[in-house]
């Protein structure tokens, strides 16, 4: 028995849309076999894992409203990511160090309230946003420009800053930055008033509303406008996109200070609600999950958000798995792992059909 | 073991941090030779730490390098499986295949955290490994750091001086080419990958049961991601290869020597040497055309379908 992948005459488009859904189908039965092995009855541990963070939904019981918000909080720092990270892997362009441009962002906006702890006014939150942006964007500015002027590998660099943001972030709060009245506790001063985002009812801010402008806004941009074109073109064929005057290291600027700027100011909205102040960690690896996100959104902003609220769900599961089910919430990590595998598998159908040939075929000696 | 001094503590210290490196870069060598990009050097290490680690537990470490080496090798498949089967595209699988591994290490691990680990022993030769310095440099490691070494000379023997080397880089130069020649493309790849799978779960393995014998989440901090980068650095040579791991190594080492001094130098910034170093040595390497033309596999990263 053996594998033949015959060459579709056009791409899928069925297979586009169909694909994450096969994929997030087969990551539940791989759930359900993992769970099964744990000595857990599958079906209840699917429920309590993928669906009891969604039952507001159907309970509309107000006390079940809250993991429903939890969810909307989790999802936007992964879905601002994500679809910046979609619009560069649609260039061609591989920035897998959007959780250290999260890091700067964070420091970066995180300046103003521990050097002036006292200014409270409108202007200290959108300086805070605005300094979380640029943190993001001259992170990502250093892979841009090694990859532009050296030929240096963006994926490599850009994955090295994730480690020397993270000591830096430590740094900072072990040393100049810590709170001086903490009790020695790594962390800045708690963040009150103007310098956090204000928020609809306690745990929904105004932070999620930022991934759905931002989705809204790439949607037009890669569909209306030239640069979304030449952005397309470029990642499709970089030789059609050379004759069309298309320049590679515009490409690789621009998509490096969008997915850059989008996760400083993912990184700032943490900190500015969930987190409150500067810590060591300030986010579970939403850098990392936001390349699943990008993929399951078929690197599209608007899909993006929509993969982000699935991935969101395994966060949050695994919360709910660790207190109910007595399992290891680091299970999440695995269940995202094993869903960009499935996803990547499935799409190979959208160019592919594949053919499973039983009989053994006469030794293939090439025709030439 | 008696006080041998501080300068040769540093120097069996830079030993064993080098030699991870020197495993984990050495298997993605070939792969890359053959044509394949794998990022997944640092899943696959992850989950040779933490299966290597465990299984030394129970049978002692010398059946756990063979635990680790199977976790690799099953994890690269997987990863091969896709890539070369499924004709996925390898920058985002062998991102999956990090992100996988990384899971998995974690929840594997979960309880070997905080437990002493069984530890590789250091070979000792009667009179050889008592010689004062060229002793313990050279007759008193533990066996993965000399197979590490041979492996290294096996690889570049192999690559550069037999048939099987020549069709392996046939197939990383010009896929097409080595088809219509009859070489199996896909078979030859799915070997190096396993390969490279093994040495990388090999390479984890060390971290958990030689450098530091413990368990912790995310130890492997990133090496394989510069194993990656050191094969850019060694321009696909495995002499190179070497040569920078033991570079690597040492900066690590006196990162963390010059940390025990008390310099008033923020361990973070010490720390953090090993990745600006791995991000300046990019960037000298890539400058440089004339060194990475020649030796970058032609076919590297690309998809191969075999028509029929």
């Amino acid at each position: 028995m053996r594998l033949l992948l015959e060459k579709r005459s056009e791409h899928s488009h069925t297979m586009v849309y169909l694909s994450p859904v096969i994929a997030i189908g087969l990551t539940l039965v791989t759930g359900a076999i993992i769970f099964a092995f744990d000595g857990l009855n599958p079906l209840e541990a699917l429920y309590v894992y993928f669906l009891e963070p969604l039952k507001y939904l159907w309970t509309f019981a107000p006390d079940d409203l809250w993991s429903l918000e939890q969810l909307a909080v989790k999802a936007a720092p992964l879905a601002l990511i994500g679809a910046g990270l979609s619009v560069s892997y649609l260039a061609n362009v591989w920035n897998i160090g959007a959780e250290g441009q999260l890091t700067a962002g964070a420091i970066f906006g995180s300046a103003i309230p521990v050097m002036f702890p006292e200014w409270q006014s409108p202007l200290t939150l959108v300086l805070m946003l605005v300094f979380g942006v640029l943190g993001g964007m001259a992170w990502a500015s250093i892979p841009a420009f090694l990859k532009n002027r050296f030929g240096a590998s963006e994926i490599l660099t850009s994955l090295m800053l994730v480690y020397v943001a993270g000591l830096l972030l430590d740094w900072l709060v072990r040393g100049p930055w810590r709170d001086p009245g903490g009790h020695n506790f790594p962390q800045t001063i708690a963040f009150s008033d103007w310098q956090l985002l204000p928020s609809f009812d306690g745990t929904l801010h105004i932070g999620t509303l930022f991934a759905v402008i931002a989705a809204a806004a790439l949607t037009v941009l890669m569909g209306r406008s030239l640069k979304g074109f030449e952005i397309r073109v470029l990642g499709a064929s970089p030789r059609a996109g050379r004759f069309a005057g298309f320049s590679r290291k515009g490409a690789v600027w621009f998509c490096f200070m969008l997915s850059g700027g989008l996760a400083g100011l993912a990184g700032i909205s943490e900190v500015m609600s969930t987190v409150g102040q500067l810590q060591p960690s300030i986010s579970p690896g939403y850098g990392f999950t936001a390349i699943i996100v990008a993929f399951l959104g078929r690197l599209n902003p608007i899909g993006a958000l929509v993969a982000a609220l699935a991935l969101a769900i395994s966060y949050l599961g695994g919360e709910a798995a660790q207190v109910s089910l007595q399992i290891s919430d680091k299970i999440a990590k695995v269940f995202q792992g094993i869903l960009l595998f499935y996803i990547l598998a499935c799409d190979s159908m959208i160019l592919y059909r594949p053919r499973l040939i039983f009989n053994r075929a006469p030794a293939a000696v090439p025709a030439e | 073991m008696q006080d041998h001094g501080e300068l040769l503590s540093i120097i069996l210290t830079i030993i064993t941090a080098s030699t991870p490196l020197l495993l984990a870069a050495i298997g993605e060598l070939v792969v890359e030779r053959s044509g394949v990009l794998n990022l997944g050097v640092e899943g696959m290490m992850a989950v040779g730490a933490v299966c290597g680690f465990g299984t030394a537990l129970i049978f002692g470490p010398y059946v756990g390098i063979f635990a680790a080496i199977a976790a690799g090798v099953l994890l690269s498949l997987l990863f091969a499986f896709l890539t070369l089967s499924l004709v996925s595209n390898q920058v985002a699988t062998g991102l999956a295949l990090t992100l996988l591994g990384l899971g998995i290490s974690g929840l594997i691990g979960v309880g070997y955290v905080g437990q002493p680990g069984a530890k590789l022993a250091h070979i000792y030769i009667p009179l050889l490994s008592d010689i004062p310095w060229l002793g313990p440099i050279f007759f008193g490691q533990d066996v993965l750091v000399y197979f590490s070494l041979a492996l290294t000379a096996a690889v570049g023997y192999v690559l550069f001086r037999t048939k099987l080397g020549l069709v392996i880089r046939a197939v990383g130069d010009s896929h097409q080419s080595a088809h219509a020649l009859g070489y199996g493309v896909i078979p030859v790849r799915y070997a190096c990958v396993a390969f490279g799978g093994g040495c990388a779960g090999l390479a984890g393995g060390y971290l958990s049961m030689a450098y530091t014998p413990q368990w912790v989440e995310n130890m492997t901090a990133g090496r394989g991601w510069i194993a990656l980068a050191l094969v850019v650095f060694a321009s696909w040579l495995p002499k190179r290869v070497a040569i920078g791991a033991y570079l690597f190594g040492m900066v690590s080492i006196l990162g963390l020597a010059v940390q025990t001094k008390g310099l008033g130098i923020p361990s973070q910034l010490l720390t953090s040497l090993p990745y600006i170093v791995t991000i300046v040595a990019l960037v000298i390497i890539s400058g440089n055309r004339a060194l990475t033309r020649a030796n970058t596999p032609a076919c590297l990263g690309q998809p191969f379908v075999p028509d029929r």
